[in-house]
C-alpha cells in the first residue's frame, strides 16, 4: 500500500493497534502463582517481576481491609525478581476476594491523587501567572 | 456499635514520629484495622478524598516541589520508586561504529551515548512503543526495527586543521575544527511516521547541547549509528527520567516551655535561618500566673515560624539549657516530594505519569487475577 493514499481514518486505526499489544506484551511471562499450602481464606501469591513498589504498597491496601487478619509481602530472594504476598483473612470473605479488593482500592486511591495533584498544580501555576504580571 | 472516633489531639498526637538526640519513637502507621480496640481504620474512598491533599512550592518545567498530604509512606514511597525505574523514556540502546579512529575506545563512547538525556516532541515519544525484554533475554534477536520502536540518530565528525589561526594559538578548539566533540553534533533523521511528530522544535536532540563526548586531533574521525529506543530505568538508569526524585517528611518542632532572652537567640542559632523567629514577651502573658513569662515582659522569646526549612539537625538538643523544652519531630503523612526532570518530561507531568503507572500496574494484575479465579 503506497503511504500517500493512508486515509485519516486508517492513520487513527493503525495507532490503537500499536497501543493494543504494548499492553499484552508486558502481561506475557508475568502470572500470578497460588504458592502451595493455601485454603480459601488464607494464601500465598507470587508475583512475578514485581518489587517492593508494588509489594508493600498492595499490603498497605489490603491492610486497610477491616476482614483482612493478617497481610505481608516479601521479596524471598534479591536475586530473584519475584515477590511473595500471603493473605490471610477472616471467614467473611477469601484471600482472593481481599487481593482484589486491594487492586481495587489502590486504582481509587491513585484517581484520587491524580485529580488532587492537578486541581492543586493548576491552581498553582495560575496563582504564578499572575504575579508574574502584577 | 458505632466505632470509636480518636480526638482531634490523639490523631495529631499519632502523626508526629518522634526525632531524640539518639533514637527516634513511633515510628510505624498505626492507622490500621484492629490496631486500636473499638476504632475502624478500613480504607475509605470518601474519607480519603477528604483528608487527601497537595500543596505545591515550585513548578519549573525540569524541577517541582510539592506536598502530598495524607497518604501512607507505602504509597508515597511506590510513587517515587516508579517515577526513578518504571518510566519509560528514550535513549541511545545500540551503537554501530562504522569508523572510529579517536582516542577514546569504542565501548566506551557507546557507554557515554547512552547515558545523554534525550528530548523531543513529546507526543511522539509517547507515541512510540516500547518493548520491555524478558530477564536474561541478552543477546536473542533483536525485534523488527520500525518507525514506532527505533530513532536513528548519526554521529558524523572529522577533526581538521583550521588553516586561519595565529602563530601562537594553543587552545586545541581554535587550532582545530571539531577538537571537542559535543552532544549537539548528534544529528537525528525521522523515519515513517516519526516525520509527523519530531519536527523543527519536536526533533529528536540532546536536552543540554554542551555534553562533550569525546576529542580529537586532525585526522581522526568518528562515524556511527545511534539507535534509540524507550526503555525503564529498571533496566538501566541511562532510562530513568529523572535526576533525583525523593521526598522528606515535614519536620515538626514543638517549644514545650519558654525558651527566653539570650536562651533564644542561642535556639535559634541552632536551626536553619527563618526557622525560628523572636518575638517580645506580651504583657498579657508575663501576667499569666503558670505560663513561665511571669516578669519577663518585653523580652525576646522563641517561637516556630517556619517547620518546612528545618532541616533535623537535632543540634538543639545538645545543648544543656534547651533540656525539656523542645520536641523535635516528623509528620508521618507529610511527603515534601522534590522531582528533578532529566529533561525529557517536565516534572509535574512526571509525577502524574507515575501515578498513572501504578494504577496501570494494578489493572494488569487484577486482569491476571481472572485466569486464577477461573
Amino acid at each position: 500500500m503506497p503511504g500517500s493514499v493512508h486515509s485519516q481514518d486508517a492513520q487513527d486505526q493503525s495507532m490503537m493497534d500499536v497501543e493494543q499489544p504494548q499492553d499484552e506484551l508486558m502481561l506475557d511471562e508475568r502470572r500470578i502463582l497460588v504458592l502451595p499450602g493455601s485454603s480459601e481464606t488464607a494464601a500465598s501469591f507470587q508475583f512475578e517481576g514485581e518489587g517492593h513498589t508494588m509489594g508493600n504498597a498492595l499490603r498497605f491496601a489490603i491492610m486497610k481491609n477491616p476482614a483482612v487478619d493478617f497481610c505481608g509481602y516479601t521479596i524471598p530472594h534479591p536475586s530473584d525478581a519475584k515477590m511473595h504476598l500471603r493473605i490471610q483473612t477472616s471467614d467473611s470473605t477469601t484471600a482472593l476476594e481481599a487481593l482484589e479488593k486491594g487492586f481495587n482500592d489502590l486504582m481509587d486511591l491513585c484517581d484520587v491523587v491524580t485529580e488532587k495533584f492537578t486541581v492543586a498544580r493548576d491552581q498553582f501555576n495560575e496563582e504564578n501567572s499572575n504575579k508574574m504580571q502584577s | 456499635m458505632a466505632p470509636l472516633v480518636p480526638s482531634q489531639e490523639e490523631l495529631q498526637r499519632r502523626r508526629i514520629i518522634g526525632v531524640n538526640a539518639e533514637t527516634v519513637t513511633n515510628i510505624p502507621s498505626t492507622d490500621f484495622p484492629g490496631h486500636w480496640p473499638g476504632e475502624s481504620h478500613g480504607w475509605a474512598l470518601d474519607q480519603f478524598k477528604n483528608d487527601f491533599k497537595v500543596e505545591y512550592h515550585r513548578n519549573d518545567p525540569y524541577e517541582a516541589s510539592f506536598s502530598l498530604i495524607g497518604l501512607d509512606a507505602a504509597v508515597a514511597n511506590a510513587f517515587r520508586r516508579i517515577l526513578m525505574a518504571e518510566i519509560p523514556t528514550l535513549a541511545i540502546e545500540t551503537v554501530y561504529v562504522h569508523n572510529n579512529t579517536s582516542v577514546i575506545q569504542d565501548e566506551v563512547l557507546a557507554q557515554r551515548l547512552g547515558l545523554i538525556p534525550l528530548k523531543g516532541s513529546v507526543e511522539g515519544i509517547n507515541w512510540m512503543q516500547w518493548e520491555q525484554k524478558a530477564p536474561g533475554d541478552e543477546g536473542s534477536a533483536a525485534p523488527e526495527l520500525t518507525d514506532f520502536n527505533t530513532v536513528v540518530m548519526q554521529l558524523d565528525i572529522e577533526c581538521t586543521q583550521n588553516p586561519d589561526v595565529a602563530d601562537d594559538e594553543t587552545d586545541p578548539r581554535k587550532l582545530y575544527n571539531n577538537a571537542h566533540v559535543y552532544s549537539k553534533h548528534l544529528t537525528f533523521t525521522p523515519v515513517g511516521r516519526q516525520e509527523q511528530f519530531f519536527v523543527g522544535d519536536g526533533a529528536i536532540r540532546a536536552v543540554q547541547p554542551d555534553i562533550l563526548i569525546a576529542k580529537m586531533r586532525p585526522g581522526q574521525k568518528i562515524e556511527m549509528e545511534l539507535h534509540c529506543v524507550k526503555g525503564i530505568g529498571a533496566d538501566h538508569a541511562k532510562f530513568s527520567p529523572v535526576a533525583t526524585a525523593s521526598y522528606r517528611l515535614l519536620p515538626d518542632i514543638q517549644i514545650l516551655r519558654p525558651i527566653i532572652g539570650e536562651d533564644a537567640k542561642k535556639f535559634a542559632k541552632c536551626f536553619p535561618k527563618g526557622v525560628i523567629g523572636l518575638e517580645p514577651v506580651t504583657s498579657e502573658e508575663a501576667s499569666r500566673a503558670g505560663s513561665g513569662y511571669e516578669g519577663h515582659a518585653g523580652e525576646q522569646k522563641a517561637v516556630v515560624k517556619d517547620a518546612f526549612n528545618d532541616t533535623v539537625s537535632r543540634e538543639c538538643l545538645r545543648h544543656e539549657e534547651f533540656q525539656g523544652k523542645v520536641k523535635l519531630g516528623r509528620v508521618r503523612d507529610h511527603f515534601i516530594f522534590n522531582v528533578e526532570s532529566s529533561g525529557q518530561f517536565e516534572s509535574d507531568t512526571l509525577f502524574l505519569e507515575s501515578v498513572k503507572v501504578l494504577k496501570l500496574k494494578c489493572a494488569r494484575w487484577k486482569r491476571g487475577l481472572n485466569d486464577l479465579m477461573a
